[in-house]
């Protein structure tokens, strides 16, 4: 009876988990998706304390109430900016579960005195190598974009073939525990080898790749739930991290595919090697800048504008001045337009996220493609925070690090007007010619206050 | 290869397509909610976390590391619907009111 009750409990929570991310891909339905996947989850959950194994309920309790209060707060208090970060930390949460459970299930074996050999063993050990090395990997992803940990790719010579002779000897521990009852150091050996793994997988990728390498990273958190099925018989486990481990891999190629960047590319490319050298002789080229009150009244007389807002404004938190400005030249019969770059932000959607965090209506945002034909008839393209995505360099300058990006072509528009806080080059270390254009002005500035004070003088007008 | 194994690849090969085709359609617009759902999905781990900690026959090891795995599973679990709900509540607000 019992067993009927489980079984049934799971079928319902895997197609739950199915129609969460179909119901995700509209933003009509896409709370609907939420509430299947918490759904889904607390049926598995029930479903599995309800199997006559369990019985020891004490631990899960206590163990779920500290999960709980450590998890709730870190959703609240994390400011919208940094999902990607939170994103990663509680990656590293979820694959350290998945990790534990396969070294559990390895020592549990080794105590009945039955060493598992096969096919279960090979499930244990994909489920520990992609567990362990997920942990450190989203803990360093993690400390990049928090930037603890430098942002630039940090490399040394040999970097590639190091890797690859600790994959090899990883992978040889791996075979050995399949074939045959090993010695007691090879488990821990080969727990130290995925953890190593992991923090010198992420240290060549710079910053600006991390949301990509997130996604991926998702995807090996889904296929380790989905090998620790294996080694559990549990089929919910194999759905959800199949699901887990497809979406999550697509999704990295889609942000790939928007940066014009191979997979190869973006994980041992070392993004922004020869970078320096540029930064350091543009500096000293002049620029134009300008005041609040030159910038208001060129957008005041201007018809049409687009915005181009990036992280940077989102760090700065000007989205609501944002929108006061925008309703302010909307009033006075100016069009005004977001154009969004597909990595705006950090992440895909995350600028759409902000922006709509801010009450900006939906309507004025334009993707990428949809908007670049149009900067040629735009009076005023004004760039919040926002650097390599409108770096015409991407477009021209084979040496470039970005060349082959597809950016923003606000460089088209009669007039650019940058809001920086200085001249020190973006998230990427890249230079960007766009800011010595002589019809360009450089607003310099907190953004925040910047666009305040621009509204302020609107409101005097 | 027994019975057991044969239908749980079964059940891989046709998960992992129905991933694919289920995430294609996700509008960029909702890519970030997308990623901070499936990360929260990917906390079914909490399943095998339960099962090694609650079960009777675990030697003392594995209870502990099962129930070390619960608790990371489930901040998992609580942070990444929290924050995925929290960003879609802000594109239902605009949908409604805003404009």
């Amino acid at each position: 009876m019992t067993d009927t009750f489980w079984q049934a409990s799971y079928i319902f929570a895997a197609l739950c988990v199915v129609f969460s991310i179909k119901w995700l891909s509209s933003p009509v339905t896409a709370r609907r998706g939420v509430f299947a996947g918490e759904l889904g989850m607390l049926l598995a959950v029930v479903g599995t304390l309800l199997r006559h194994e369990i019985v020891n309920y004490q631990w899960i309790a206590i163990a779920v109430i500290i999960g709980a209060a450590i998890g709730a707060p870190l959703a609240y208090l994390m400011p919208m900016t940094s999902v990607p970060q939170l994103t990663a930390l509680s990656h590293a949460f979820g694959a350290l579960a998945a990790a534990l459970v396969g070294t559990a299930e390895y020592y549990k074996d080794v105590a009945a005195g039955d060493p598992t050999t096969g096919f279960k063993m090979g499930a244990i050990v994909i489920e520990s190598l992609l567990g362990y090395l997920t942990v450190t990997a989203s803990v360093m992803a993690f400390g990049k974009l928090q930037e603890i940990v430098p942002t630039r790719p940090m490399t040394y010579k040999g970097q590639n073939i190091v890797n690859l002779l600790l994959f090899v000897f990883a992978t040889f521990l791996g075979v050995w525990m399949i074939m045959m009852p090993t010695p007691p150091w090879v488990f821990p050996t080969f727990t130290g080898l995925s953890l190593l793994f992991g923090i010198l997988l992420i240290m060549p990728i710079g910053g600006g790749d991390m949301p990509t390498v997130i996604a991926l990273l998702n995807s090996y958190a889904g296929a380790a739930c989905a090998a620790m099925g294996f080694a559990l018989e549990n089929r919910l486990l194999i759905i959800a991290g199949a699901l887990n481990a497809s979406s999550g891999f697509i999704l990295s190629v889609i942000m790939c595919k928007a940066m014009n960047r191979s997979f190869a590319n973006v994980l041992f490319g070392a993004f922004g090697q020869a970078q320096t050298g540029a930064a350091a002789q543009a500096s000293t080229k002049p620029v134009r800048s300008a005041t609040p009150e030159d910038a208001a009244s060129i957008l005041a007389s201007a018809r049409k504008v687009i915005v181009v807002p990036g992280y940077g404004m989102a760090v700065a938190q000007a989205q609501h001045k944002l929108r006061e400005l925008t309703d302010i030249l909307t009033k006075k019969g100016v069009d005004v337009r977001f154009a969004i770059h597909p990595v705006a932000g950090r992440m895909p959607g995350h600028m759409n996220v902000l922006l709509a965090e801010a009450d900006i209506p939906y309507d004025r945002l334009f993707e990428m493609e949809d908007i670049n034909p149009d900067f040629g008839e735009t009076d005023v393209a004004l760039v919040i925070g926002a650097n390599d995505v409108v770096n015409p360099a991407a477009r021209h300058d084979k040496t470039s690090p970005i060349y082959g990006m597809p950016i923003l072509d606000v460089d088209k528009a009669q007039t650019v007007m940058v809001i920086k806080r200085s001249m020190n080059p973006g998230f990427a270390g890249i230079d960007n010619e766009l800011y010595y254009m002589d019809r360009t002005l450089m607003l310099f500035g907190d953004a925040k206050s910047f666009v305040g004070e621009i509204v302020k003088e609107l409101g005097k007008v | 290869m027994t019975n057991e194994i044969e239908v749980s690849l079964y059940v891989l090969v046709l998960a992992v397509p129905l991933g694919l085709e289920l995430v294609r359609r996700v509008s960029p617009l909702l890519h970030t909610p997308l990623m901070s759902l499936t990360n929260a999905i990917s906390a079914i781990s909490v399943v095998g976390a339960i099962l090694v900690a609650g079960a009777g026959n675990s030697p003392a090891l594995s209870k502990v590391l099962g129930t070390v795995a619960v608790v990371s599973s489930t901040i998992n679990i609580v942070a990444g619907f929290l924050i995925t709900d929290r960003m879609l509540k802000m594109f239902k607000k605009k949908e409604t009111g805003g404009k």
